[in-house]
């Protein structure tokens, strides 16, 4: 009756999950990163059932086999203390596993740490996306536009995204071309993407930031490079210029709908990178680390955040 | 007006100002129930000043159920908002405020003293001891977390809850992003807390490697004992970090401090850091204890000794040391380079292997054996293959590369629900039922308990199993709504039945503990489920000396040999026996730290510095105190023993 009841369920979980996989946003990649994360995620759950398969089968078999009904009145369990090929087979195989796991945790942290394969030697299109309680602004610096909520992208280009935050921590994540990564008020980092197919998809910030994190969302659309030029261009004839009075108003706390400037606010508030990080060691900041001097870290955003 | 405003909840709701009314009508039943019955003089003759370690793992367990009643009730919030699409019934800072305290109080409150509490009542009986090294320090602990708790819960009704997660990343849990007192009560009970259970650790820590009863030796500890043990290396180097990380939180709040602020070279980054460098090492704080409960359980009900005894001590004290090696993977997204996250992710997956090895040594310990299938043993059995789907997607989440799609998602909420649920509280449910009849001697009832199990393990699987596939499809944790198109509803409404089922098996725990108070025969059976270990060879209930003689250990398992051997156990006469007193100063000083954290927490500095001079009074006092102990007399032991009908030799 019980066996029966969870055969049942486990059919019905199979078929539930089989009929919704394809749509299932990080399994149906639109980009090389986010396929070779999802080519991760499916050998991964793949060796790993075979893991679980055998877990249950050894303990189905030991219920079945060993339970007190079932035994003889007389039969008195035996002391065991081990056995050497036997537990050595449970490290072996797990090291094994492990390994292997090993070698394709290194190699897909570099390849998801840098342009993608695919489009190795292309020149990336550099947006630099900045989050404020709670909107996304993106800053195409060649392009000299600004957009606030909404992302166009070019498709077969690598993309080079530069994150920073106006306040607390977030995450920009778009699933469909790739996974995380933080934004943060003290230094920039870099996200390599890329589109392979035209289309739109959900971008967010993944990284809980308060009251308004439900909603900090935005739109993202890829599209040829001569659809974006085209973008490109009418903005440039159509949209009112980035002002850093305007700009201000833009990062008060609260949500706004999609935006288009024409220049970007990084002329006055750049992003913090270089001599502009919050901290400025290593090789991009030498007067810092040299006399410890932290005077001109100052963050721009100082001021549009009080 | 303007002084008490202060108090004031900031983000009001119906259910708080009914909360207030209910803590007040409580409160008030409790004194006029105690007045009445005139308990006062038993409450704290018998408990509030005891130093005893069983009492004092009892009060542990029941703050815990109190707590898990508490942190239950936010789950159940939160699944009631999720269950459907652009739901109404909180608003975005109440969710906020729910699932912040909801992490906070399960892992800290629940978790945690739940844990203490279970080796409170057993490390000592295990290792034929008569107490801890520190009786009046484990007092200490015990109520320092008590009021730590208490401060955290209080948050709710005064001055508003913390609401930054239990996580509570910088620079979202500052000032400027957080300017009400919530995130001041999670800095200040937490650390409270924190500081008893750092001298849990080092209590436990000496007594298992100073009191073990003659010719125990450290490769004869029962597993509990050893999981204990590693458990508390963990704490000692673990805590630390957290205590450091708390005060320069609160410094940074309190007192205008720059260690994680955005501005004038604060770096976010460093809590995030210290926070997990405590906050890995905490999730085997809370696991390897759960280990050593699933270690003593499944051999008693499979007749047979724990297979591979030495792999499974090798593997716990391998898991203690890598489990400060593994921080990084929290935070795989935060921007270091992938030679960085390389190194973790095979840290983290190096841990994976000493936790396998020990489940396929519980699978070969019912191997041969004979199984009984009793409600402990049931929580055993289900949390084998929950525990290793949890495993198994902790390794997919080690991939650093594919934890950039997991991680802030449902996917690692599922994960760490599927290690924490079938892990930990199946340990401590399944634990609490193995020992309840040496506690409160007589077995809980049967029929009712394994209900009870089905409806959590049923509910288990409905409520966490979905959000592994919300979590891929793009639903990010801790988001209050989400809209319709995005396809989350029939998911997460799975997932809210399953809550519910869950709150139903712990209603229905309760009504068993009750029906059993009621029927069950009180026949004090020392030991009912013919186990192996020493804590079964005293009389039920325990008499407060534990063992009238100290045992003499010369194998694995004393207390079976002793049955079936003929191994003697206690040799020789009745000795008088040395015992501490009871002190009311940890309660009255863990009161003084209560008043120092409320008066942190409002920054009303006059009440703060009294809580703190109240405090260094306590510990002066301690320091001059002459107070040797007492004896209990042959005579007394003679006649307890008599009453029990005689040492068991
Ligand atoms: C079997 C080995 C395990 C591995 C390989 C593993 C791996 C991981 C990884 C990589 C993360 C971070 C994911 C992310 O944030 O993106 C994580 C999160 C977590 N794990 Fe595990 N884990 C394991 C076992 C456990 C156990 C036994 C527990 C607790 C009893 C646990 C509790 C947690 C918690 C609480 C979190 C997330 C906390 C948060 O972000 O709020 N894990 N685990
Ligand atoms: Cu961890």
């Amino acid at each position: 009756m019980k066996t029966k009841w969870a055969l049942f369920v486990v059919h019905f979980l199979i078929a539930f999950v089989l009929i919704g996989c394809d749509k299932i946003a990080v399994l149906d990649p639109k980009g090389p990163q986010a396929q070779t994360q999802a080519n991760v995620i499916w050998l991964s759950i793949g060796i790993m059932s075979v893991i679980v398969v055998v877990v249950c089968a050894i303990l189905v078999f030991v219920l079945v086999k060993y339970r007190d009904s079932k035994l003889p009145k007389d039969y008195e369990p035996p002391y065991i203390e081990g056995n050497r090929v036997v537990e050595t087979i449970i490290v072996i195989v797990p090291i094994l596993i492990v390994a292997f796991f090993s070698v394709v945790t290194i190699i897909t942290n570099n390849k998801v740490e840098a342009t993608p394969q695919a489009y190795k030697g292309q020149d990336p299109l550099i947006v630099y996306a900045s989050s404020s309680n709670w909107k996304w602004h993106f800053s195409y610096p060649e392009e000299n536009i600004e957009t606030v909520n909404y992302l166009y992208i070019p498709t077969n280009r690598p993309l080079e995204f530069k994150l920073y935050s106006f306040g607390p921590i977030t995450s920009f994540w778009i699933p469909q071309l790739g996974g995380q990564k933080y934004a943060m008020s003290d230094m920039v980092t870099t996200l390599h993407l890329a589109a392979d197919e035209a289309g739109e998809m959900m971008g967010r910030n993944a990284n809980f930031s308060g009251v308004g994190f439900a909603e900090n969302s935005f739109y993202v659309e890829a599209m040829s490079q001569d659809d974006f030029d085209d973008w490109v261009t009418e903005v440039k004839e159509t949209a009112e210029p980035l002002t850093e009075e305007k700009f201000q108003q833009l990062l008060k706390p609260g949500h706004l709908g999609q935006l288009t400037f024409t220049g970007t606010h990084l002329p006055f508030s750049p992003a913090p990178e270089g001599e502009h990080a919050g901290h400025n060691h290593g090789k991009d900041g030498p007067k810092a680390d040299t006399n410890g001097n932290q005077e001109h870290d100052v963050h721009e955003h100082d001021t549009s955040t009080s | 007006m303007g002084y008490f405003s202060r108090f004031a909840v900031p983000h009001p709701s119906p259910a708080i100002y009914a909360s207030m009314i209910a803590i007040a009508v409580t409160v008030f039943l409790i004194i006029a129930g105690i007045t009445y019955f005139k308990k006062w003089i038993y409450l704290w003759d018998g408990w509030i000043t005891t130093v005893d370690h069983k009492k004092i793992g009892i009060m542990y367990l029941i703050s815990a159920l109190l707590m898990l009643f508490r942190g239950g009730v936010d789950a159940l919030m939160m699944r009631a908002q999720l269950a459907v699409p652009d739901n109404k019934l909180l608003d975005s800072q109440h969710y906020n405020e729910v699932f912040s305290t909801h992490g906070v109080i399960m892992v800290l409150f629940m978790a945690m003293p739940y844990i203490m509490g279970l080796m409170n009542f057993v490390v000592p009986l295990q290792i034929g001891a008569r107490d801890v090294a520190f009786p009046r320090l484990n007092a200490v602990s015990f109520w320092l977390f008590f009021m730590g708790a208490m401060l955290f819960n209080l948050s709710f009704v005064i001055g508003g809850s913390p609401d930054a997660g239990w996580s509570s990343y910088f620079p979202l849990a500052g000032n400027e992003f957080s300017p009400h007192v919530g995130t001041n009560y999670y800095m200040i009970s937490i650390q409270i807390a924190g500081i008893g259970t750092l001298m849990t650790g080092i209590n436990f820590l000496t007594t298992i490697l100073k009191m073990r009863a003659p010719g125990m030796t450290l490769m004869r500890m029962p597993m509990f004992t050893w999981a204990s043990l590693t458990t508390c290396i963990i704490i000692i180097f673990a805590f630390p970090v957290l205590t450091i990380a708390l005060l320069m939180g609160t410094m940074d709040r309190l007192f205008a401090t720059k260690f994680f602020t955005i501005t004038d070279g604060g770096m976010d980054m460093l809590w995030a850091n210290l926070f997990w460098v405590w906050g890995h090492p905490e999730v085997y704080i809370l696991i390897l204890p759960a280990f050593g409960l699933f270690s003593e359980i499944i051999p008693t009900f499979s007749r047979r000794n724990i297979y591979g005894y030495t792999s499974m001590v090798a593997s716990m004290v391998l898991i203690s040391f890598y489990s400060f090696l593994v921080w990084t993977h929290h935070f795989f997204t935060m921007g270091q380079t992938a030679y960085v996250n390389s190194i973790f992710s095979i840290t983290t997956m190096i841990i994976a292997i000493p936790t396998g090895i020990k489940i396929f040594n519980w699978l070969f310990t019912m191997w041969r054996g004979r199984i009984r299938f009793t409600v402990p043993m049931l929580y055993c059995l289900a949390f084998i293959p929950l525990f290793t789907i949890g495993g198994v997607t902790g390794v997919m989440l080690a991939m650093s590369a594919a934890d950039y799609q997991y991680h802030n998602t449902m996917f690692l909420v599922a994960h760490f629900h599927n290690v924490i649920i079938p892990g930990v509280v199946f340990a401590v449910l399944g634990a609490s039922t193995y020992y309840w009849p040496k506690m409160f001697g007589f077995v809980l009832n049967e029929k009712i308990g394994k209900l009870a199990f089905w409806f959590l393990v049923i509910g288990f699987c409905l409520a966490f199993f979905p959000m592994y596939i919300t979590g891929l499809d793009g639903q990010a944790r801790r988001m209050y709504t989400y809209s319709e198109d995005t396809g989350f509803g029939p998911w997460n409404m799975v997932a809210t039945i399953g809550a519910v089922c869950m709150a139903i098996s712990f209603v229905l725990i309760v009504y068993m503990i009750y029906y059993s108070i009621r029927n069950a025969k009180k026949e004090a059976v020392s030991d009912p489920w013919d186990a192996r270990n020493l804590e079964w060879a005293t009389h039920t209930p325990v008499p407060e000396y534990n063992f009238a003689i100290i045992p003499q250990v010369n194998s694995r398992e004393a207390f079976w040999d002793a049955k079936y051997k003929g191994h003697p156990l206690f040799k020789g006469d009745y000795e008088k026996i040395h015992m501490p007193n009871n002190s009311g100063v940890p309660f009255l000083m863990s009161l003084f730290f209560f008043a120092l954290g409320f008066g942190l927490v409002f920054s009303m500095w006059y009440l703060a510095i009294c809580g703190l001079i109240g405090v260094f009074i306590c510990m002066a006092h301690r320091s001059f105190e002459q107070d040797h102990g007492r004896y209990i007399s042959v005579e007394e032991i003679k006649e307890t023993e008599a009453k029990y009908g005689g040492t068991h030799k």
